[in-house]
């Protein structure tokens, strides 16, 4: 059996957790997932279509919202009863803190960001995990039972398997201090604009627009595109633009159907950001940089001279 | 405040990644090193808070000859003193890690109030050692944090989820591990580059536990250049361009 943490916000299900079932089943037929807190079973229809048969729904008077280490105490009481094979979970910043305290607690090693695990025997697994933001895969073998693994974001399809799943609700054993660092509150507005990692469209700009005046001209394009604006470490490092836009290793990661970058030379930090775009176009005043072996289409000019001049050519043609 | 930030040095990987023969490694041979943005973050952050409440900042770095250049490069930036855990590799497993870290730390004795880590390395993205090290020493722990504040004791921590933030209180002492965008890094002032030459950093030898995760062999995916198409320049190439957004639907 695999077992597989899953992630909800406030009763609203993580999408990548239909992705980490699917992997799940892909491993074995019996796949059960693990939710925690109030208005998680909200999810189990969902959890149900993609082949999971049990969930086990853990709730404690004191976890009102997402609580890392609680979470973690709730996925092991399910590990003790049932010995699964793997535990697996998404590879977000809940996914792998959740598994890092499983791991800590039982002294087993956690492979991270895999987009391939097989199971080889009773207590050996292979995986392929991304290095450098996905700029290097590593193959690795691992052995531990159970094998505790988090599946990169979008590396495993969503298989869809109809059916319906039965609720097991349990009591989280957790004490004061599995209790003690919790979500206390949320701050900050939900988007405006266009979101950057779901963005269709995303205007990047580099070192090559000289200043955070420029970015006044990608925000029109964007505008017209109906995209969002995103640049590079340079411009953020630089203070030209808030750390949210950018897109990165350590930004964001963006999978539009259109990438156009500015003034971006294309340094793997970059490109770990942006390579899962459909099509990529880049402008340049270096014809050899980087950025140019990874775009589809290539403009070798001055940006501050062609930005006007697409402007008004992408306004007129979205009038016509 | 006792301040500890674990930092680790990276080959500046630049624009390309060549493997060593037996691609078991990267090949660093012409490449320079650094730290990553997180790591940056984690220290620009540690001296913010020194400068804020008084205090000390101590880096904790594992790896061979080669790791005090980072070192030094964070103590211009204001770091006090480090503890280089002297290993063969920087490419360590991150249970191996955590337990060599929190053994430093036992040994060295200073009561932290706060450990920083990068919340995963730029390299391996292990995400782990943060919270392996945090119950190795048996305290609370915050992770991919990317804003904080501290006051009366305890750290409020801020966590990005699209464009709206998570906020979590630790008690302090706490792990927390940060990311990119936490706060923008000084550059290094020329008398903190010369001071950096004369703070101290104590060597300790590492006693690494067998690592649990054996690497098979790494791969490069394949860089072939997209044979990008050129559009040519100016007004013609912002035709093409508008064309191309027509094309794949984007424009209409």
């Amino acid at each position: 059996m695999i077992l597989v943490y899953v992630d909800h916000d406030r009763g609203e299900l993580d999408p990548l957790a239909l992705q980490v079932v699917s992997a799940a089943r892909g491993m074995d037929d019996d796949v059960q997932a693990v939710i925690v807190g109030p208005n998680a079973e909200k999810c189990v229809d969902e959890l149900a279509g993609v082949g999971v048969r049990t969930v086990h729904h853990g709730s404690h008077a004191s976890i009102a919202d997402y609580t890392p280490l609680a979470n973690a105490r709730a996925v092991l009481s399910v590990m003790e009863r049932l010995e699964p094979r793997a535990v697996l979970a998404a590879g977000t910043a809940r996914g792998s803190e959740v598994l890092a305290h499983i791991a800590a607690i039982k002294d087993l090693p956690l492979v991270t960001e895999c987009s391939e695990i097989t199971l080889t025997g009773p207590d050996t697994a292979e995986v392929t995990r991304a290095r450098w933001g996905g700029n290097l895969l590593e193959r690795s073998k691992v052995t531990a039972a159970p094998l505790l693994a988090t599946a990169q974001a979008h590396a495993f399809a969503v298989a869809e398997q109809p059916g319906s799943a039965q609720v097991e609700a349990f009591d989280v054993p957790a004490t004061d201090a599995d209790l003690q660092v919790g979500i206390v509150d949320r701050t900050g507005a939900a988007a405006t604009g266009v979101g950057l990692a779901e963005a269709k469209v995303v205007i990047s700009g580099g070192r090559g627009m000289d200043g955070p005046e420029a970015f006044a001209m990608l925000e029109e394009l964007a505008d017209i595109l109906g995209g969002a604006v995103g640049c590079s470490r340079v411009v953020t490092a630089a203070g030209w633009r808030p750390h949210a836009e950018q897109v990165g290793q350590t930004g964001t990661k963006v999978a539009p159907e259109l990438y156009l970058a500015f003034g971006i030379s294309g340094a793997t930090q970059h490109i770990a950001g942006c390579k899962s775009a459909k099509t990529l176009i880049a402008v340049n005043t270096d014809g050899q940089a980087p950025i140019m072996s990874h775009a589809d289409y290539a403009v070798v000019d001055n940006l501050h001279t062609l930005l006007p001049v697409l402007i008004e050519k992408a306004r007129a043609a979205k009038g016509a | 405040m006792e301040i500890c930030v674990c930092i680790k040095r990276y080959p500046s990987l630049g624009s390309a990644i060549m493997l060593t023969e037996d691609g078991m490694a990267i090949d660093t041979d012409k490449l320079g090193f650094t730290l990553s943005p997180h790591e940056e973050c984690a220290v620009e952050a540690a001296v913010q808070l020194k400068e804020e409440h008084g205090g000390t900042v101590t880096l904790i770095s594992m790896g061979p000859e080669g790791v005090e250049e980072q070192i030094r490069e964070q103590f211009a930036i204001g770091a006090d003193r480090a503890i280089w855990i002297h290993s063969d590799s920087t490419d360590i497993d991150p249970q191996a890690a955590a337990k060599a870290i929190g053994d430093a730390i036992e040994a060295d004795g200073t009561a932290f109030d706060l450990i920083l880590l990068g919340s995963e390395s730029a390299d391996n993205a292990n995400a782990q050692t943060g919270v392996r090290l945090a119950h190795r020493l048996g305290r609370p722990v915050a992770t991919a944090v990317k804003g904080m504040t501290i006051a009366d004791g305890v750290a409020t921590c801020e966590r990005a989820v699209g464009t709206m933030r998570e906020v979590y209180s630790v008690p302090l002492p706490a792990v927390v591990t940060v990311k990119d965008g936490l706060n923008i890094p000084r550059y290094p002032s020329v008398p903190g580059r010369i001071k950096a030459r004369k703070k101290p950093i104590e060597e300790v030898p590492a006693t690494l536990d067998a690592p649990r995760i054996e690497l098979i062999g790494l791969t490069a995916p394949i860089r072939e250049s997209k044979g990008a198409q050129d559009l040519g320049a100016g007004e013609e190439a912002a035709d093409a361009l508008v064309d191309v957004m027509k094309q794949i639907g984007v424009l209409s």
